[in-house]
């Protein structure tokens, strides 16, 4: 499998590593052509409306004035297929009411500028398309003033745009529908000058999504929802252990079941093709397989835990220094270790692929969220030119990282290859629940030197986990040896303290590990938040006043933190049994600081009664979208601060559906407010900066209710129940 | 052959009669706005109504729906209740990834048609059994709260 997974290595990927583009800090300059050349895949699609005229890749405009938006992100439920519109619309000066969106081809016109490939992830989405986008629509609207100019025999300089018409001063109007095709064929800008923000029409405002409608009825097409004539469904044993491999097998009784076509084996298991999900299943249930488990065969959470710990009490690789550790005399010392188990992502729609390998071509269908790697994968596994692999996005029922991951594709496309017929590849919730693409564990110790008064005088920690760049197959550890994703938001959380020294220490444990919603901020900014509540408490300082303490050289943080105490009412009375916690973290370019309300009962379980959330994501396309991206990650964080464990026994994974991998539902939720920081800095990413300040921000309450400092995740309820 | 009633209309499938109506509906019948996401009724993306009450049709066998009506969400603008949730689903914007939109719509039409006004613990009740993994539940609430309102004011 690892193998297989290398082939995503090289010329399909770039080689530019996702860690120098996040360093970055012009994104958008250094980004993207204008892709004003359109794709030979866009050509064909554009065949099925005549009446449309093509301007560029990203934009047509149709003889009735409707303007459709080609947009090549994948829309996973973040708003994307929103907000790029919003940004072209607006640099456009199209009516609203008229623009439509559809989902690109794959093609190197829809490369993600911060990536280098076709890609949705990593809160990439506005941050690299603020601007190349916002020009995409400038460049058009500028076409379609020379064209009206051209009509009207007048200087452009004397012609205006409003909501999809172009106004000579004298009154004359032209709709853009009736100018689309002589606009197409206008010299491309070479420059454009983009609105300055006091001009915006579109952006900043409550747009409702574009995608909601089709949501509602039950139109809207995902992944699994692809039918093809001919097509059969494929239900997989797949690999129980990491690295198990099958010896022998028996077929009899899955081939005996009605509906059943063929088994077949490929590198990642066995699988049994039928002509519907059920018969596969059943199928699939039928075959009996000898594994043989391998060296991981005796891998369990225990193991794991004591090759993290002892990870930990090793010196690393020097992520982060400030000053020197070693000359600080503390008067006390405070040191804790923080652990967090491996999670799966745990999509609503269980992952699945669709392809048809034949003739010298393939074809896929899908909810991926790579579709350019994904085009170099099913080259190679199909032997045909990238070119001849054509990608169709449906939408994603949750991507959260997990749907850029390659394996649903390949085993698709080798499946199609071998079987000479469409195959629907899909996997069982148990099968996506241990599908060995996981958050990665992980261990950290910190320790602080404080002085008699309490005041931290260093502030050391040592991370250790798996790394998830080399567990990518597309990324190395650079020779510094730090993992830049399995350090983040602990090497540079924003406190001031004079001394400093952030290690990482490397553990593998055998378990292949992956990006998960915020990557290492997801249990990073949990320990660190906690532990710097510690601190506050070693200092006898209220947590909050600590934090903005340390803060006055990091002024985006300190708003937000302000700005969520502010309206949490922080200090101020609360019902008998309720506490506070607070916690503040940066990711993606985005600053979020959450207040959690907690309780706590005699049982020890957790009520969570309001969250308070305050982002700084920079300038904002739709506000609405923005909050219901912190609601959504603080969710997704609940159900991990709460639940979220992935354990192992003798090598096996010991959960598999809601029941053993439960959800927050509905009745746990509590209200969460979330408030925007009102900002002029360039966008930043939204899908998951909400999630990692809401475990610490919990665990601090839990804190300040019982006195109990929970150092694990997820929370150990029994910890906290009174006799 | 089985014979079953989907959204009024009585429909032959040749499906075992162990087939969850789910896999019925989606491969046999494809209609494919009824989503698989657990086939344990753990998770409530599933739901249809039978006679009027929301099942898991992950694990409802083709045998135990003859003889029954099924409503899916493809019918569900043709009732008035169906109509009011779809229509306040629009107005919070409430779907995000959208794949576990079908089954929380028909939990929330069942819940409506027997309850015009729902309160926060009804809600919980009648919806804890489907999960969202994108959390919109504050906005199924409200949601849910705005087609009462709807449905009330047009009693
Ligand atoms: S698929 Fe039926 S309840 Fe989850
Ligand atoms: S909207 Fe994505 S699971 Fe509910």
């Amino acid at each position: 499998m690892t193998d297989i997974l290398n082939l995503s290595r090289g010329k399909a990927l770039g080689t530019t590593s996702r860690r120098d583009f996040l360093r970055a800090t012009g994104l958008a300059a250094g980004g993207l052509t204008l892709g004003f050349a359109l794709p030979a895949a866009s050509r064909l699609a554009l065949a099925a409306a005549p009446t449309d005229t093509t301007i560029n890749a990203f934009l047509r405009i149709a003889a009735d004035g409707t303007c459709t938006v080609v947009c090549g992100l994948s829309e996973m439920g973040q708003g994307v297929h929103t907000a790029i519109p919003m940004l072209i619309a607006e640099e456009l000066d199209a009516d609203w009411t008229r623009v439509k969106v559809e989902q690109a081809p794959v093609d190197k016109a829809y490369s993600n500028p911060i990536f280098g490939m076709q890609a949705t992830g990593g809160s990439t989405s506005i941050r690299g398309h603020w601007e190349p986008m916002r020009k995409v629509g400038a460049a058009a609207r500028a076409m379609l003033v020379s064209a009206a100019a051209e009509t009207w025999k007048v200087p452009a300089s004397e012609c205006r745009t409003e909501r999809g018409q172009v106004i000579h001063s004298s009154g004359k109007r032209l709709a853009y529908g009736k100018l689309a095709a002589s606009a197409a064929k206008q010299p491309v800008p070479e420059t454009v000058t983009l609105k300055d923000a006091s001009k915006f029409t579109i952006l900043g405002r409550n747009l409702r999504r574009l995608d909601t409608p089709p949501k509602v009825n039950g139109s809207a097409k995902y992944g699994i929802d692809v039918r093809l004539p001919g097509m059969l469904t494929a239900v997989m044993a797949r690999l129980p252990v990491p690295g198990a491999k099958v010896v022998s097998f028996d077929a009899t009784k899955a081939k005996a079941v009605p509906g059943v076509r063929q088994v077949l084996q490929i590198p990642s298991g066995v699988a049994v093709l039928a002509d519907g999900y059920w018969a596969a299943k059943k199928g699939r249930d039928a075959l009996e397989i000898q594994w043989d488990a391998g060296i991981s065969g005796n891998l369990s959470s225990a193991s794991v835990s004591a090759m993290l710990a002892d990870g930990a009490a090793r010196a690393g690789a020097v992520a982060h220094t400030v000053g020197d550790v070693a000359a600080v005399k503390p008067a006390r010392t405070l040191e804790a270790s923080y652990e967090a188990p491996y999670l799966s992502h745990t999509c609503m729609e269980p992952l699945n692929c669709t392809a048809w390998v034949h003739d010298g071509e393939a074809e896929i269908w899908s909810g991926t969220q790579s579709q350019g790697p994904s085009q170099g994968i099913v080259s190679q596994i199909a032997g045909v030119a990238p070119g001849k692999v054509k990608i169709n996005t449906l939408y994603l029922g949750g991507g959260f990282g997990r749907r850029f991951a390659p394996d649903f594709t390949i085993d698709a496309a080798m499946l199609s290859k071998a079987a000479g017929v469409p195959v629907k590849l899909v996997y069982t919730r148990e099968d996506d629940t241990r599908a060995w693409f996981y958050r990665p564990a992980g261990v950290t110790r910190f320790t602080a030197g404080l002085d008699a008064a309490g005041v931290a005088q260093s502030f050391t920690a040592t991370v250790a986990s798996p790394s998830i760049m080399e567990s990518s197959g597309f990324m190395k550890i650079p020779p510094n040896g730090v993992d830049h994703f399995a350090v983040e938001g602990t090497e540079d959380h924003p406190y001031d303290f004079p001394n400093q020294r952030i290690d990482y220490s490397r553990v593998e444990p055998g378990v292949r590990v992956w990006f998960w919603r915020s990557v290492g901020h997801s249990q990073n900014i949990f320990f660190t938040e906690s532990f710097v509540d510690e601190m506050a408490g070693a200092a006898g300082k209220d947590p909050f006043e600590y934090r903005r303490g340390l803060l006055s050289r990091q002024p985006r943080y300190r708003a937000a933190l302000e700005l969520a105490a502010e309206r949490a009412g922080w200090g101020k009375p609360l019902p008998a049994g309720v506490h506070r916690g607070i916690a503040v973290g940066q990711s993606f370019g985005s600053y979020v600081a959450e207040v959690a309300e907690v309780s706590v009962a005699a049982d020890g379980s957790i009520k969570v009664h309001r969250v308070v959330c305050a982002v700084d994501c920079g300038q904002v396309v739709n506000p609405d979208i923005v909050k219901r991206q912190m609601e959504s990650a603080i969710i997704y964080g609940m159900t991990a601060a709460l639940y979220g464990r992935i354990t192992l026994k003798d090598g096996r994974v010991e959960q598999g559906n809601f029941d053993t991998y439960p959800m927050v539902r509905i009745n746990e939720v509590p209200p969460i407010e979330v408030h925007i920081v009102a900002s002029t800095e360039k966008p930043g990413g939204v899908g998951e900066p909400g999630l990692p300040p809401f475990a610490p921000a919990v665990a601090n309450a839990i804190f300040a209710a019982t006195g109990k400092r929970l150092r694990e995740l997820p929370f150990d309820t029994s910890q906290l129940k009174r006799a | 052959m089985a014979t079953i009633n989907v959204n009024g209309r009585s429909m032959q499938v040749d499906a075992s009669p162990d087939t969850p109506v789910l896999w019925v509906l989606r491969d046999e019948l494809g209609m494919t706005g009824t989503k698989f996401g657990c086939g344990m009724a753990l998770c409530g993306a599933c739901t249809v109504h039978l006679d009027g009450a929301p099942v898991r049709s992950c694990s409802l066998p083709l045998s135990a729906a003859v003889g029954h009506r099924i409503t899916t969400i493809e019918a569900m603008s043709g009732t008035p209740v169906g109509k009011a949730v779809q229509a306040s689903w629009v107005a919070q914007d409430v779907p995000q990834c959208g794949y576990c939109q079908s089954g929380q719509i028909m939990s929330a039409s069942a819940l409506l048609a027997r309850n015009r006004k729902p309160t926060d613990a009804d809600i919980d009740q009648a919806m804890s059994g489907n999960i969202c993994r994108c959390g919109t539940y504050n906005q199924i609430r409200a949601a849910i709260k705005q087609a009462a309102a709807s449905l009330t004011g047009r009693a």
